[in-house]
C-alpha cells in the first residue's frame, strides 16, 4: 500500500503505485526496525513504562514487528497499539477523510512513554494528528517517533527519534513501504 | 464519480439509505464508540462547525444524545428549541429557518410535531439538514443506532426476524426501522390492534400480526414501541389495561422469547404499559445500549455530513 | 336572415374574426360582431375581409365561445386581501376564460347576511368578469343556525353553501334544504340550490391528505374517502326526503361519483361539480411535503381520478369547478399539518381540461359553461347560445397554443399553483365581457 498522506490526497481518483527504483530490501527493513528497536531500549533504559502504537495503516505491521523484537530483546509483553488519526487531522473539511481502522490504545498513558510508529514522516501532519491524539487518553510521560523513511519536505517543526533511512525525495514522488522492501515511485 | 450519484448532504429519511450506506454508516459508528470510551471523549473532527438544534417539540433524550455527539466532536452548538416559546406562533418556519442559517450555521437538527418539515427546511437551505423525529412520520438516527445495536448482540441481520409491537400508526420511530431493518434484510412483523397500525400497508415489506403470543417464540428482537398515553382518550384502545393484557411484555411473556433474543425499546419507557418492570432488568434488555450508541451513531451521522468532506452516500468511495 | 356584418358598422363594436363557434347548440365557421353589451351578428361568410367595426380581433384557428362559469373561487375579499382581491381574482379568470365565478362564502366576516353580500357586490363593480357571491347556509358557517337566507336571496344569491366545512348535522341540513325551497320566488325566478362541501369531520379531523398508501408511508393525517362519502350518501337521502335540490362541491372519490350517477338516475334533483386538480393530480403528489398539494378535499388515488374523469365523460358530474383558493407563500410555507388548503385555479383550468381529458371541445365547454351556468342560475347572462341579440359574454381559445405555467405571471398575487413548470395544450386569446374586451390575446385589459 501507498503511503497514507498521499492516499489521501488523491482520492477518488484509480490508479496504482507504480515503483521506479528500490531502495531497501526486505532485509535492510527487518535490520532497521531491529536496529530501531535497539535504540528504543537503549534510551528508555529498558522496556518498563514503554507504549507501542502503530498509525495506521503503514505503521501498524512495523510496530508490531517492533514490540515481537521487543519482547525477543528485553522480554516485553504488551501487544502493540494501534491508532486511527482520520479524526485529529487539520485537513478536516479540506478534503474527504474517513476513519478506516481500528485504534486500539491501552486505557491510560499517564506517566507512559509512547513510541508512535509510522512508515514514512513526510510534511509532519500525520504525527501532529497523533500526538494531538495521544491526549484523549492521558498524558504520556514522553512520546517518541519512529519512522521507517524520513523522506524530508517537513510541514511542522517535528521530527523523528528512530528513523530507519532518511531519504531525499522529491514532492511528486511516492514512497511505499512493504515488509519485503521501500520502493519510490510514483501513482501511474 | 458514479453515475447517477444523488448527493445526499441530509439526513431525512431511512429511505435515503440503501444497505450498503447504513452498512458504512454502522462501520464507522464503531469508530466514535472507540472515542466515546476514551478518557477524555472528544476529537476535534468538527472543529469550527456549528450545529444548531431545532426542536419544535420537547425531546430531553434525542437532543442530549446529539448534544453529547456534537460535543464530543468539538463541534459548536446552539439550542434553538422553540417547543414553547413564542417563535412557535407567529413566525413562519421558512423565516425561522432562514434566520437561523443567516448565523452561519453548519447543520439544523430538526425535530417537529408534522410529518415532512425537515424536508421542506432542508429545501429552503444550504446547511445540512439532520431530522430528528419528524411528526409520526421518521427517526432515522434512532433506526441506525437501533440496527448498530442489534447488529452488536445478533451480528448479521440478514434473515433475522423482528416484531415491532404497539402503537405502530403514530410512531416515527417503527417507520424508520422497518425501512432499515428490511434493508439489512430482517423480516419485520408488526405486531398490535388494527387502530394502533396504519390504515395503509401498501408497500410496506412487512407482515402483520394481532397476537404478540403467537409471535415471541420465532422472533430474534421484539422491539417494544412507547404506547403514547393519549391514545386510550382517543379510543384507539379501549383502556391501557386491555392494551397491557394484550400487547404488553410481562414475564411470563419473555420467558417465552428464544434464547439471545433482544428486547429493546426507543425510550422512554411506560413500565407496566408496553414491558413490565421485572422484565427491565433481564441481561437481553438492550435499552441502555441504545442509549449509549445512540451518541456514537449521531456522531457518525454529524461527522459523515459535516466533517467528512462526502456526503452520506459517497464514502462509499473511501471504503472501496 | 343574420344581416351581413358589413351592414352594421356602430360605435364601439368589435369583430371577432376567422374562429368557429361552439356552444350549446353545436359548432360553426362564423365570426361575431358585438356591441352595446350585445351580440350584434354571427356571419358564417368564408371571406370575413368586409367585416368592419371598431376593433377586430383576430380568432383564426380559435374557438369562440360563451364565457366560462366557475362555480367555485375563494376570492379572499373581505379578509385576506393579501392573498387575493375580487379585482384579481376577476382578472384571473378574465385571463381563464371565465366571465362568471361564484365566490364562496368562506371570506372574513363571513357572507352570511345582507351587508357582506352587498360588500362583495359593490367591490365587484367594474370586475374583469361577473363574481356572484354565494352566501353561507348557517351563520359564520357553524352549522347551527340557519342564515338569513331569504335576505341574501332577495339581493341575488342563487347557492348556499357553508363551502370549507359541509354542514355537520342531518337536521339543520334539512331545514336548510326545506327552507331554500321557498326562496325561489325571490331570485328573480332562478332556482335557488343549496352546495354541499362533502366532508364527515368526525372521520377526517387530524387529516391533512387522503388517507391511503401516501398518508401512511408519508406520516400524516388521513382523511378517508368515506368521510366525503358519507355526507353524499346522506344529502342524497335528503334530496328525495326535501325534494330540494341538492349541489355536490368538488367530488373527489370514486365512490362518490357512483352514489351521484345512481341519484341521478333515480332522478333525483342532485348535480355535481369536480375540480381541475381532482382529474389531473393524485396523493403521490404530497410525497415531497410539499403544501402547494395540500387542499380540500384532499387529492385522492389513480382509481379517483379515473372515476372524476368518468363522470365528467358520462355527465354524472355536471361541470369542471376550480376551488381556485389563493393562499400567501407565508401561509403556504407552514408544516404540513397546519398549512392551509387550496390551490390556484382559474388560469389553467381550461388548458388542463382541453390537455388532460380525452374530451371533445364542445363537451369541456358544456361542463364550463352552459352546464354550470344552468346550475348557478346565471344562465340568463352566461353559457347562452353564440347569436345576435345575446349577452356578448364571450371567450375565444386557441386550443394549439402551447405554454408554460408560471405563478409568478399569473394575476393574483398568491403563487400557489400546483402546476408550476407544466405545458399545457390550449390557451385563451380573448375574453369578452359585455362586449368589452376584458382579454386581448392573452392581455388583462383592466
Amino acid at each position: 500500500m501507498a503511503e497514507r498522506e498521499r492516499r489521501f490526497t488523491v482520492p477518488h481518483v484509480g490508479g496504482t503505485f507504480r515503483s521506479r527504483c528500490q531502495v531497501m530490501n526486505g532485509e535492510d527493513v527487518g535490520r532497521a526496525i531491529r536496529r530501531m528497536t535497539h535504540e528504543v531500549i537503549e534510551r528508555n533504559h529498558g522496556t518498563s513504562d514503554l507504549v507501542v502504537v502503530g498509525l495506521q495503516t503503514g505503521g501498524v505491521p512495523i510496530a508490531c514487528r517492533m514490540v515481537e523484537a521487543l519482547a525477543e530483546i528485553d522480554g516485553f509483553s504488551s501487544p502493540a497499539g494501534s491508532l486511527d488519526v482520520a479524526l485529529h487531522r487539520d485537513d478536516i473539511g479540506l478534503r474527504p477523510v474517513l476513519p478506516q481502522a481500528e485504534t486500539r490504545i491501552p486505557e491510560n498513558l499517564d506517566r507512559k512513554v509512547v513510541v508512535l510508529v509510522d512508515d514514512v514522516l513526510f510534511t509532519g501532519r500525520t504525527a501532529r494528528a497523533a500526538l494531538d491524539a495521544l491526549h484523549t487518553w492521558g498524558r504520556p510521560a514522553a512520546v517518541q517517533l519512529a519512522v521507517m523513511v524520513d523522506r524530508g519536505h517537513r510541514e511542522l517543526p517535528i521530527r523523528a527519534d528512530y528513523v530507519g533511512r532518511s531519504l531525499p525525495t522529491n514532492l511528486d514522488e511516492m514512497v511505499d513501504v512493504r515488509p519485503d522492501g521501500v520502493h519510490i515511485g510514483g501513482m501511474a | 464519480m458514479n453515475g447517477g450519484h444523488k448527493p445526499r448532504r441530509h439526513l431525512l429519511s431511512i429511505t435515503d439509505l440503501d444497505a450498503a450506506d447504513i452498512e458504512r454508516i454502522c462501520n464507522l459508528t464503531e469508530s466514535f464508540a472507540e472515542v466515546s470510551r476514551r478518557r477524555i471523549p472528544r476529537v476535534p473532527a468538527l472543529r469550527g462547525k456549528t450545529v444548531v438544534w431545532l426542536f419544535y417539540e420537547d425531546s430531553t433524550r434525542t437532543r442530549l444524545s446529539f448534544e453529547a455527539a456534537a460535543k464530543q466532536l468539538s463541534a459548536d452548538t446552539v439550542n434553538f428549541s422553540v417547543g414553547s416559546s413564542s417563535v412557535n406562533k407567529g413566525e413562519s418556519l421558512r423565516d425561522t429557518v432562514e434566520t437561523i442559517e443567516a448565523m452561519g450555521i453548519d447543520a439544523i437538527v430538526v425535530r417537529h410535531s408534522c410529518a415532512g418539515v425537515p424536508h421542506r427546511v432542508a429545501d429552503w437551505i444550504d446547511a445540512s439538514v439532520i431530522n430528528a423525529g419528524d411528526g409520526c412520520h421518521e427517526h432515522p438516527t434512532q433506526a441506525l443506532l437501533d440496527l448498530y445495536t442489534a447488529r452488536a448482540r445478533l451480528g448479521d441481520l440478514h434473515g433475522a426476524r423482528v416484531a415491532i409491537v404497539g402503537d405502530v400508526a403514530h410512531s416515527r420511530v417503527a417507520r424508520s426501522d422497518v425501512l432499515a431493518f428490511t434493508a439489512m434484510g430482517a423480516e419485520v412483523t408488526l405486531v398490535g390492534p388494527r387502530p394502533l397500525l396504519p390504515a395503509s400497508l401498501e408497500g410496506w415489506p412487512v407482515t402483520v400480526s394481532h397476537d404478540l403470543d403467537s409471535v415471541l417464540g420465532e422472533i430474534d428482537v421484539c422491539y417494544l414501541l412507547r404506547m403514547q398515553l393519549e391514545r386510550e382518550a382517543g379510543g384507539h384502545v379501549p383502556s391501557l389495561r386491555e392494551f397491557r393484557a394484550e400487547y404488553g411484555l410481562d414475564a411470563a411473556r419473555a420467558d417465552r422469547l428464544r434464547d439471545g433474543a433482544l428486547i429493546m425499546h426507543p425510550g422512554p419507557i411506560n413500565r407496566g404499559v408496553e414491558i413490565d418492570g421485572d422484565v427491565v432488568e433481564r441481561p437481553n434488555v438492550v435499552i441502555t445500549e441504545q442509549v449509549a450508541n445512540g451518541v456514537a451513531v449521531r456522531m457518525a451521522v454529524l461527522f459523515l455530513l459535516l466533517g467528512s468532506g462526502m456526503d452520506l452516500t459517497e464514502s462509499e468511495k473511501m471504503a472501496a | 336572415m343574420t344581416p351581413r356584418l358589413a351592414a352594421v358598422p356602430r360605435s364601439g363594436s368589435v369583430a371577432i374574426r376567422g374562429g368557429t363557434v361552439v356552444d350549446s347548440n353545436g359548432s360553426r365557421r362564423a365570426d361575431v360582431l358585438v356591441g352595446d353589451g350585445r351580440i350584434i351578428a354571427v356571419d358564417a361568410a368564408d371571406d370575413a375581409s368586409d367585416v368592419t367595426a371598431d376593433r377586430v380581433l383576430d380568432a383564426s384557428g380559435c374557438l369562440v365561445a360563451p364565457g366560462l362559469v366557475d362555480l367555485h373561487v375563494h376570492l379572499r375579499q373581505p379578509g385576506r386581501e393579501d392573498a387575493e382581491t375580487i379585482e384579481t381574482g376577476a382578472r384571473g379568470a378574465a385571463l381563464g376564460g371565465f366571465t362568471a365565478v361564484v365566490a364562496m362564502p368562506n371570506t372574513t366576516p363571513t357572507i352570511d347576511c345582507a351587508a357582506v353580500v352587498r360588500e362583495v357586490q359593490d367591490l365587484s363593480d367594474g370586475a374583469c368578469c361577473d363574481v356572484y357571491p354565494s352566501a353561507a347556509i348557517t351563520l359564520g358557517r357553524r352549522g347551527e343556525e340557519l342564515a338569513p337566507m331569504a335576505e341574501m336571496a332577495r339581493l341575488g344569491v342563487r347557492m348556499f353553501t357553508d363551502d370549507g366545512a359541509g354542514v355537520q348535522s342531518s337536521r339543520v341540513m334539512r331545514r336548510a334544504l326545506e327552507y331554500a325551497s321557498g326562496l325561489d320566488h325571490l331570485a328573480g325566478g332562478a332556482a335557488v340550490v343549496l352546495a354541499q362541501h362533502c366532508e364527515v369531520e368526525e372521520l377526517s379531523e387530524g387529516g391533512c391528505m387522503h388517507e391511503g398508501e401516501w398518508s401512511s408511508r408519508l406520516g400524516l393525517g388521513g382523511q378517508p374517502a368515506e368521510a366525503e362519502e358519507l355526507m353524499v350518501m346522506r344529502d342524497i337521502a335528503l334530496a328525495r326526503l326535501t325534494g330540494s335540490r341538492v349541489h355536490f362541491q368538488h367530488l373527489s372519490t370514486a365512490g362518490s361519483v357512483a352514489m351521484v350517477r345512481a341519484a341521478k338516475q333515480a332522478g333525483l334533483p342532485v348535480t355535481a361539480e369536480a375540480t381541475t386538480h381532482h382529474f389531473t393530480l393524485t396523493d403521490s403528489c404530497c410525497a415531497d411535503y410539499d403544501t402547494v398539494f395540500k387542499v380540500h378535499p384532499p387529492l385522492r388515488t389513480e382509481a379517483d381520478v379515473a372515476a372524476i374523469r368518468a363522470g365528467l365523460s358520462d355527465g354524472t358530474i355536471d361541470a369542471i369547478a376550480t376551488d381556485h383558493a389563493p393562499h400567501t407563500s407565508a401561509d403556504k410555507e407552514k408544516p404540513f399539518d397546519s398549512a392551509p388548503p387550496g390551490m390556484l385555479g382559474l388560469e389553467t383550468a381550461l388548458a388542463l381540461a382541453l390537455t388532460e381529458l380525452d374530451l371533445p371541445a364542445e363537451q369541456i365547454l358544456a361542463l364550463m359553461s352552459w352546464r354550470p351556468a344552468a346550475i348557478a342560475g346565471i344562465d340568463d347572462r352566461h353559457g347562452r347560445p353564440v347569436a345576435p341579440g345575446e349577452p356578448a359574454n364571450l371567450c375565444v381559445i386557441d386550443p394549439a397554443a402551447e405554454w408554460t405555467v408560471s405563478g409568478e405571471d399569473m394575476a393574483s398575487p398568491s403563487r400557489n399553483t400546483p402546476y408550476e413548470g407544466r405545458r399545457l395544450k390550449g390557451r385563451v386569446r380573448h375574453t369578452l365581457l359585455d362586449a368589452a374586451p376584458v382579454v386581448i390575446d392573452g392581455e388583462a385589459q383592466r
